[in-house]
């Protein structure tokens, strides 16, 4: 890689960005964190990126702090404006299952688990805004070589919250069909029981589809605006002129992004409801 | 953009952060929301029920006014009745009263006058006794006479 000898480019800066700081093991067997993205690379899945979970991990702590310091200090008369704004997110999660979940099944679950997501994706889309150079730059000041502080922006976090939507349906499916009732959804539709194996092509690549395309429509939509901000920070670099015309267009991207990143959010909630209705309702 | 171990990760961070919120922080903050919806309903029902009652304690009160306004309206109709029988009856009282007195005066006065006639009838008589005895007694005498029955003229006159 470019950068790798301090070298600045174009195709260096970019891949500096969008590289995690990993730490893994070594195809020689011993662990630790990679320098560059080829060595990243070539530790496969016996790696893990330290950033996307540091960064994950502390914004759903620090958001459910908050939501439960809300709770605790729930004022019935007079409610703070944190509490009022907690409130409409609990009854838009609320209202959102209501209106999507199936009527036919209770699942008390559901709509905890959509304000979950609604508000986790939220925040770790929210890293989107904050300017791409300063906490890579606070980073590499402590001595880390890369940081990626964007966590839907790294494919492992938005299918991996996309697996567990997954093993939900699963679960549900199994739970709520049994084993046998969900088979013979799979092989007995759409087109009755002549054509079975057709039937379970067809059903389990849709079953595979919904995470699929559940997990990787947020991370491609954060991936791409992540991108369009870091080429906009390039601008910066190149003369006065495109320097202050990068910060126009980083101002308009980032305000246009404030509607993508809740629209990001919303729809992993409301595609996770849907899809945990699907697995409830009996055919 | 390499699959790893942070895909197993976040799939547990994501199972464990849900779990979480439906323990800890669902059950609370949503429990607070229906007291409260509770609380407002009550709230609004019992101000509703209030306002009934106010509507209920107007109409009263306004059926109680009228009630005394009528009330006095005949109290003071009968009590003016009643005056002006009042009145009426002390005219009557006084006008027979008046009548009843005048007629006792009258008639005090008749006897007054009764009296002094029978008075003077027994002084006349008596002075005319004691002339006759004092004629009787001197004679008759012309000139003498002359002078009596002058003193009794005068006597009379007197009387």
């Amino acid at each position: 890689m470019a950068s790798e000898n301090g070298e600045l480019t174009g195709a260096g800066y970019i891949n500096h960005h969008l590289t995690n700081l990993t730490y893994g093991q070594f195809p020689d067997g011993h662990w630790g964190f990679a320098h560059g993205a080829e060595e990243a690379a070539s530790m496969g899945f016996m790696a893990i990126h330290v950033d996307s979970m540091l960064w994950s991990l502390g914004l759903g702590v620090i958001m459910f702090w908050v939501l439960r310091r809300v709770a605790k200090g729930f004022s019935a008369d007079k409610p703070s404006k944190v509490q009022c704004f907690v409130e409409s997110l609990f009854d838009m999660a609320q209202d959102s299952k209501d209106s999507t979940f199936t009527k036919d099944a209770k699942n008390e679950w559901i709509a905890p688990m959509a304000l979950t997501i609604f508000i986790w994706v939220f925040f770790m889309n929210l890293m989107d805004l904050v300017p791409v150079d300063w906490i890579p730059e606070l980073a590499k000041l402590a001595g880390l070589e890369y940081m990626k502080i964007v966590p839907s922006t790294d494919v492992n976090v938005a299918l991996g919250m996309a697996l567990a939507v997954f093993i939900m349906i699963l679960y549900y499916s199994l739970k709520i069909k049994g084993p046998m009732g969900f088979t013979k959804e799979l092989a007995l539709q759409p087109f009755g029981k002549y054509l079975i194996p057709f039937n379970l092509v067809l059903e389990l690549v849709g079953l595979l589809a919904k995470p699929l395309s559940l997990g990787l429509r947020l991370f491609g939509n954060m991936y791409a605006g992540e991108l369009i901000f870091i080429l906009i920070a390039m601008m910066y670099s190149a003369g006065i002129g495109l320097g202050v015309l990068g910060g126009f267009a980083q101002l308009g991207w980032a305000i246009f992004h404030i509607l993508v990143i809740t629209l990001q959010a919303y729809i992993f909630m409301m595609l996770t409801i849907v899809y945990l209705s699907q697995a409830h309702e009996h055919h | 953009m390499n699959i790893n171990l942070t895909l197993l990760g976040q799939t547990i961070s994501f199972l464990l952060f849900v779990w979480f919120c439906k323990k800890f922080v669902w059950p609370p903050m949503v429990n607070a929301m229906q007291d409260r919806q509770n609380q407002i309903a009550d709230g609004l029902a019992a101000a509703e029920k209030g306002q009934e009652a106010q509507e209920v304690a107007e109409k009263e009160a306004a059926q109680m006014i009228s009630n005394a306004k009528s009330q006095a309206a005949e109290i003071i109709a009968s009590a003016e009745k009643r005056g002006n029988a009042v009145v009426d009856e002390a005219k009557t009282t006084a006008t027979s009263e008046k009548e009843r007195i005048v007629a006792s005066a009258l008639s005090e006065v008749e006897q007054e006058v009764h009296t002094a006639r029978e008075e003077l009838r027994t002084q006349v008589s008596s002075i005319a006794v004691a002339a006759a005895s004092k004629i009787a007694d001197k004679e008759i005498d012309e000139a003498a006479h002359a002078g009596l029955i002058e003193d009794l003229v005068k006597q009379l006159k007197a009387s």
